[in-house]
């Protein structure tokens, strides 16, 4: 009964978003009131039906309806709560409800939030949210419902994969989604402003909030995927540019591309039509990203059940919004000109080459992921592209990249002073030059690729607080002077320094655990004890232990430092019953300094167990790092210039001085 | 409309094209390194209740047969089990069943419950033979020719269509001793 109301709830839906995606658009081309003010209610509805099927599909997860398919396939009764939970996303259906409800919310928060829109705007932006709604619920209606029944009914279900199972990874696809579908926002409001014909600051104004929001959610998915391949893949790495992990950061660099040139379209009122593009553009990578995953073209983790209508079904529905707003703003974009002109030398200037390096790159990312496609699709090779492309295009692309970050915020905008900008970068330099000493003394110039990491760190750290000093004028005025400038700096200043901050942290621990990590591969008996890097670990022996849902090969170690035991660590090798599946469990012992992380294999009592032992200095500032650049942009976000119905010229004097 | 801006569209149009092919491609389509070889050295004792087990030999008796790779903690065995089963009342050759990583109680019951398509039923707790075969998901299905060597492996359930096309076919071209058309 209640997972036919979610079905009947998801016809409604789909109902309404035909409302929504028609109505508001015809009203707002023929300018009638009536139908204009259809769009806010139908989107309102919309999240209240999709919400409530999203509820249905989560009940009868939790109380393990096997008579729903989905659910038979996906769960089983002696999983945890938290895991019957997550495993409503789990899976392909459940992923793609999940989708929908967040498509919705977006929607609806654009309904209730975004009151001083022009009417037209508006009621373009919800009905280009509706048809986006109209896509993805016929998909999930005609190709994956989460709600077709089995019977009879299983007694058991079927179970998550065991991969899946893991706190971590419960909360990775909402995030992720978040990130995803809050860039539609962006696409409608790109698409809307192509059909009104008009871009301007104010318009830059309203996108970059949901940009901003969107850019942190996924930030925060990205880097939550990273670590969950960290320490429960067991392989010690953290990023394998995997063509799934490349699906969601394509949008990823392209959404930060946007983020910095929506500033320059608010306040140069130029760059419009390339903004306009990476809004476009950085939708359709998500889209994109969903029908690598899903179509299964490649094949991954990630690739849940695959069938080939849903991936006809996703491509149709790709050519149709990509091809469609690409069409459009071939027709409409030359009409969209800048006021201003700009100096290459200047805040705005930097911020191109900001956009260049990071659409390169996105580029770079997108041919290396569809190469292996276009190879198979040519002469049926089947190849895979690995991280030595991935590094060698990414790591030169990124590097003037970063240095430039310090840079910009110095110039100013319409014509910067180099000369003057690097002057005051002078801190910066120095600490460079003593990063790079440092460097050279403690690995013998054995890599560049360390050197470059470390003085990129110390640069781009250093000279991002050295533009906040001289904003809040530190050591150049009072105390006090200093700190009401502080307190008057807008959020979004400071959300600017914290984001370059994280980046810089972030470098710091790619650079620092990759250089002067520690691994040792050996076979160890109980009571040896071996070195790895600061610290020795006593091997004390193999138990066999039972969880809620598997039976595990649980190793103990002790951690010495210096001869005392600071530690224990203890990783596993699971075996779940059901599916049956084998996961590796490593253990690690995460701190700011580095993270002590212990794997152990097969083996027995009498020849001794196979181990991988690690010191990974740290890296855990990868995701601290990542976290910081998302904290920043939530700093940014609540700047009371984007905060919907206040007025700019509400801005304190001493932010509008320091600037 | 200026030139410049139809590149965006341009390129969407090749990429667009690309995965379109890329969609008729299968990646999962890795050609089984075992067609055309000899089955592989095993043996198997049967499953719980029943009495005849599963062994290399049993598969090299000069008449083709079906290895069928199920378990009953799987869903898609399930669906496919009707299609197995008609298969059974055909009578083209002999089915013969690998119980994949299976417990014996959950199968005896699943065989009992369901109809017994199989005439042989080897029980492959730890999942061994398994690797041997190359199963890298159940279910899978084996088309063995007279001589053991395997001439096709189908990943997934069996739909009817699988069926129809290429195992119905292929087992009667086997038996008619022709060489077959069907691709595999």
């Amino acid at each position: 009964m209640i997972p036919e109301l979610g079905h009947i709830a998801l016809i409604l839906a789909l109902c309404l978003a035909l409302v929504q995606g028609v109505l508001p658009l015809v009203g707002a081309a023929r300018g009638m009131p009536g139908w204009i003010a259809l769009g806010p209610q139908a989107a309102l509805g919309q999240a209240v039906l999709v919400a409530f099927a999203f509820g249905c599909l989560t009940y009868a997860y939790v109380t393990s309806d096997f008579s729903v398919l989905n659910v038979a396939e996906n769960s089983h009764t002696l999983k945890p709560m938290l895991y019957k939970v997550s495993g409503v996303w789990g899976n392909h259906e459940g992923s793609l409800l999940l989708w929908i409800l967040i498509l919705v919310i977006f929607g609806a928060a654009v309904a209730a939030f975004g009151r001083n829109l022009p009417a037209t705007l508006k009621a373009r932006v919800l009905g280009i949210q509706g048809l986006i709604g109209v896509g993805f619920l016929s998909f999930i209606l005609f190709t994956s419902n989460p709600f077709n029944r089995l019977l009879p009914a299983p007694l058991e279900g079927n179970g998550l994969n065991p991969l899946l199972q893991d706190p971590g990874l419960a909360f990775h696809p909402p995030f992720l989604y978040l990130g995803y579908v809050g860039f539609s926002v962006a696409f409608s409001f790109a698409v809307a402003a192509l059909i009104e014909g008009r871009v301007d600051p104010a318009w830059a104004r309203w996108v970059r909030p949901w940009t901003l929001a969107a850019w942190c959610f996924l930030t925060i998915g990205i880097a939550l995927g990273s670590w969950w391949a960290y320490y429960e893949l067991g392989w010690g790495g953290w990023w394998f540019w995997d063509p799934v992990e490349n699906a969601s950061f394509m949008p990823w660099l392209a959404g930060t591309a946007l983020l910095h040139s929506a500033i320059v379209v608010e306040k140069r009122d130029t760059l419009k039509s390339w903004t306009v593009l990476l809004a476009i553009l950085t939708f359709s990578l998500s889209l994109l990203g969903t029908f690598l995953v899903r179509s299964g073209v490649i094949n991954s983790v990630h690739a849940f059940a695959t069938d080939p209508t849903r991936g006809v079904f996703i491509l149709l529905f790709l050519v149709l919004v990509v091809g469609g707003s690409l069409a459009l703003y071939a027709f409409r974009a030359p009409a969209l000109q800048g006021v201003g002109v700009f100096a290459p030398l200047s805040r705005e200037g930097a911020l191109v080459l900001n956009n260049l390096l990071l659409a390169v790159a996105c580029a770079a990312v997108l041919l290396g992921t569809l190469y292996p496609i276009a190879l198979d699709a040519i002469n049926g090779a089947k190849v895979s592209v690995g991280p030595q492309y991935f590094n060698a295009v990414f790591i030169p692309l990124t590097t003037p990249l970063v240095a430039a970050v310090a840079i910009g915020p110095l110039l100013a905008w319409k014509r910067g002073d180099l000369a003057a900008a690097l002057r005051r970068l002078l801190p910066a330099a120095v600490a460079m030059l003593i990063a790079l000493a440092i460097g050279l003394w403690l690995l013998d110039g054995r890599s560049f690729m360390a050197l470059l990491g470390l003085g990129l760190t110390a640069w781009l750290g250093i000279g991002a607080l050295c533009e906040l000093a001289l904003r809040i004028k530190l050591f150049a005025a009072p105390a006090s002077e200093t700190l009401s400038r502080a307190r008057g700096l807008p959020r979004a200043a400071w959300g600017m320094t914290v984001a370059h901050l994280g980046v810089a942290l972030l470098v710091m621990g790619i650079t620092v655990s990759e250089i002067w990590q520690v691994e040792v591969q050996q076979v160890m008996k109980p009571g040896e004890t071996v070195q790895v890097g600061p610290v020795e670990y006593r091997f004390l022996g193999v138990e066999p232990y039972k969880g809620p849902n598997y039976t595990a090969q649980r190793g103990r170690f002790e951690v010495l430092e210096q001869g005392r035991v600071v530690r224990e660590l203890r990783p596993a090798q699971r075996r779940y019953q059901q599916p049956p599946m084998e996961t590796t469990e490593a253990a690690i012992s995460p701190s700011l300094l580095g993270d002590l992380y212990a794997v152990v294999g097969e083996g027995d009592a009498e020849r001794g167990w196979a181990v991988r032992l690690y010191w990974k200095p740290l890296v855990s500032w990868i995701w601290l790092g990542a976290l910081i650049m998302a904290l920043g942009g939530f700093l940014s976000l609540s700047d009371r210039r984007l905060r919907v119905g206040a007025p700019a010229r509400r801005r304190s004097e001493a932010a509008a001085a320091a600037e | 409309m200026r030139l410049a801006y139809v590149i965006p569209l341009a390129l969407f149009v090749v990429i667009g094209l690309g995965l379109a092919v890329g969609l008729t491609l299968n990646p999962r389509d890795i050609p089984s390194a075992l067609i055309g070889k000899p089955v592989p050295e095993f043996s198997l004792p049967p499953v719980q209740g029943r009495t005849q087990g599963l062994s290399t030999a049993d598969l090299k008796t000069g008449q083709p047969s079906l290895v069928n790779v199920f378990a009953s903690w799987c869903v898609p065995c399930r669906v496919e089990h009707p299609l197995i089963m008609a298969l059974k009342r055909e009578n083209l050759a002999p089915i013969h069943g690998l119980n994949y990583k299976d417990d014996p109680a959950d199968v005896a019951k699943w065989l009992d419950q369901l109809g017994d398509p199989f005439i042989r039923t080897g029980a492959d707790r730890n999942g061994r033979v398994g690797i041997d075969w190359g199963v890298y998901g159940v279910p899978e299905t084996f088309v063995v020719d007279g001589n053991g060597q395997i001439v096709c492996k189908h990943v997934g359930p069996l739909m009817q269509n699988d069926v129809d096309t290429k195992i119905r076919p292929l087992l009667q071209d086997l038996a008619a001793g022709r060489q077959s058309k069907v691709k595999c």
